[in-house]
């Protein structure tokens, strides 16, 4: 295939596919330490498969992402970017996968939460990022009188870059031989990175509100505006809800919880006002578009007001270092982050308006068994945590095995709901892939750069 | 409008930056914790990340959840440094064994000597507000 022929969203859209597909294979077998942890110990079966599936997940958001971008720019300007940079981007972000995985599958580790693998792997993500970032501006600024989603996608790919980096401050002795500024440090990039993507997936979520609508009046109107400041607002402050109990400096603690207080509502009461303006006829057209995304809604308004409880110092208490964190970063990453990425794969597609009415309802059953699996999956999780939680806080208090042994029914509950969601999640995701990397270049420009 | 999102998008980033490097800076004026060697327990600190402890444990609640918080397991009633070294190389019913070799060992255990050293995980040792706030008791 020449060059000129690479779809690059399309191309970025279905590696993140791909990854998604190994995220879920590796989450199941990685929920299973819950139940056999006898069994996987002799391989020491979490320590590898959790920052396998941790890292599959991230790469799926972040690819993702950077499809979305590039699908969306291509269809809003008729700037062309610079295609071979972005195979460049692309290659870069091949060789840090194959690097990430190499390192885990020997056993080098030596990163931190989340980034586990040795810590070169990182710098082909941070030139495959520089590249992007060129990519991004090279079109945008030649655009006058930005929408919010623009604003949105340029402070998630800058604030990346600049989290990424902190992210590795550990590795310079100052840093790292001062414990307690290095946890704040820490905590303080795993707050801004998710904040990072989010506004990159929340601008795509704009973006494709409007291509529905085929009106620009969301991603200019005041309130877009005024939300996206305080969802940057919150990016850069509220990170300080996840060190309640860390003895940083109070003033910290302080400004995460006044500003965790302000976060999300204008989000949800944008993403109403739209629900109700999009005509029918429109929302039947676009149908899974429309569907994951109001999905994402729903998952939007559940984790928000989790969210706003486990900002309040005197509950975070009760929730910190408990299974109810684990239920909020899935209820995101999965709720929201994915739903608006499925829902953004199906528009960039090109495939939603020929869908035979057959392959139609196996899509709709795999709709809603995500929704109802991720529920109980979510629901499993806090349940666990408030259990985790009355037991860290009690005065009597049992041996920890007697604890994880009392809370194993709903680890189980949240295995099994795991395995049904990887289920429903890959027979969306397999067609959507196969689908994919097989559609021809549309005529038309809309996905073209 | 382009211009006074520009203006306000500037003067968040600024005020980011300064927070940040607020942050950076208290190394500086922090005081050093008695009794810890610091370069060792920096040290401690890569084993840590070489064998991916922090998979199934926490410190101050960030890390995985299969095993305990192990913030304060150096001067835990019953614990201390023999029993970190028993879990360590003999394994428990859930933890494999590690064959942590002495050189590595010696700067993990002065690792979770300063984490202990550093402050309480426990909630039980904090007073809920009526502000919704906490304090150590």
């Amino acid at each position: 295939m020449s060059l000129s022929k690479i779809n690059i969203g399309k191309l970025f859209l279905a590696t993140a596919l791909a990854m998604l597909i190994l995220g879920l294979l590796l989450g199941v077998l990685a929920s299973q330490t819950y139940i056999f942890a006898n069994f996987m110990k002799v391989h020491n079966g979490l320590a590898l498969l959790r920052p396998m599936h941790v890292s599959s997940v991230m790469i799926w958001i972040l690819l993702g992402a950077t499809g979305c971008i590039y699908s969306s720019l291509s269809s809003i300007t008729n700037i062309t970017t610079t295609k071979n940079i972005a195979i460049v981007q692309w290659i870069f972000w091949i060789v840090a996968i194959i690097g990430i995985f190499y390192s885990y599958l020997n056993r080098n580790f030596g990163g931190r939460e989340y980034w586990e693998f040795n810590p070169v792997w990182s710098l082909p993500i941070a030139v495959a990022w520089l590249l992007f970032i060129y990519n991004f501006l090279k079109i945008v600024l030649k655009i006058k009188n930005w929408p919010v989603y623009f604003w949105m996608w340029l402070t998630g790919i800058c604030f990346f870059m600049f989290t990424f980096i902190e992210n590795y401050l550990w590795v310079l002795p100052y840093f790292r031989e001062n414990f307690i500024t290095d946890t704040t440090i820490q905590w303080k990039v795993n707050g801004s990175l998710v904040g990072s993507w989010n506004q990159i997936l929340y601008g795509t979520a704009f973006y494709l509100m409007d291509r529905i609508k085929k009106s620009e009046s969301t991603g200019r109107s005041r309130l877009a505006f005024a939300m996206y400041f305080l969802g940057l607002f919150n990016l850069m402050f509220n990170w300080g809800h996840h060190i309640y109990i860390l003895p940083t400096e109070p003033y910290i603690r302080y400004i995460g919880y006044a500003v965790s207080m302000t976060e999300w509502v204008f989000f949800i009461k944008i993403i109403h006002d739209w629900r109700k303006s999009v005509p029918h006829s429109i929302s039947k057209k676009k149908y899974f578009t429309y569907k994951y995304l109001m999905a994402a809604d729903f998952w939007v308004f559940l984790n928000l007001g989790q969210a706003l409880m486990m900002s309040i110092p005197a509950f975070n208490l009760y929730t910190h270092g408990t299974h109810v964190t684990v239920a909020h970063a899935m209820g995101t990453t999965i709720g929201i982050n994915t739903m608006i990425l499925l829902a953004a794969c199906f528009e960039f597609s090109g495939w939603q308006s020929k869908i035979s009415s057959k392959t139609q309802r196996i899509l709709k059953a795999s709709f809603w068994s995500i929704q109802v699996m991720l529920f109980v999956f979510w629901l499993s999780l806090n349940i666990a945590g408030i259990q985790k939680g009355i037991w860290q806080m009690s005065e009597h208090q049992t041996t920890f095995n007697v604890m994880m042994r009392s809370i194993k029914p709903l680890l189980t509950v949240f295995a099994i709901s795991g395995f049904g969601l990887a289920i429903a999640v890959l027979m969306t995701v397999s067609l959507l892939f196969i689908k994919m990397i097989s559609v021809k270049m549309d005529k038309t420009k809309i996905l073209e750069i | 409008m382009q211009r006074n999102n520009l203006f306000v998008f500037t003067c968040l980033c600024m005020l980011f930056l300064f927070y940040s490097f607020t942050i950076y800076l208290q190394p500086l004026y922090t005081p050093s914790i008695p009794n810890i060697n610091i370069t060792k327990a920096s040290e401690g600190r890569l084993v840590w990340q070489k064998y991916n402890c922090q998979a199934c444990h926490q410190l101050y609640g960030l890390g995985g959840y299969l095993g305990p918080d192990l913030t304060n397991i150096y001067s835990k009633k019953g614990n201390g440094e023999i029993l970190i070294r028993a879990m360590i190389n003999s394994g428990t019913l859930q933890m494999p064994i590690f064959k942590i070799p002495e050189r590595e060992l010696l700067p993990l255990l002065e690792f979770l000597k300063m984490t202990d050293a550093s402050g309480t995980s426990d909630p039980r040792n904090y007073r809920q507000e009526i502000n919704g706030l906490i304090n150590h008791k």
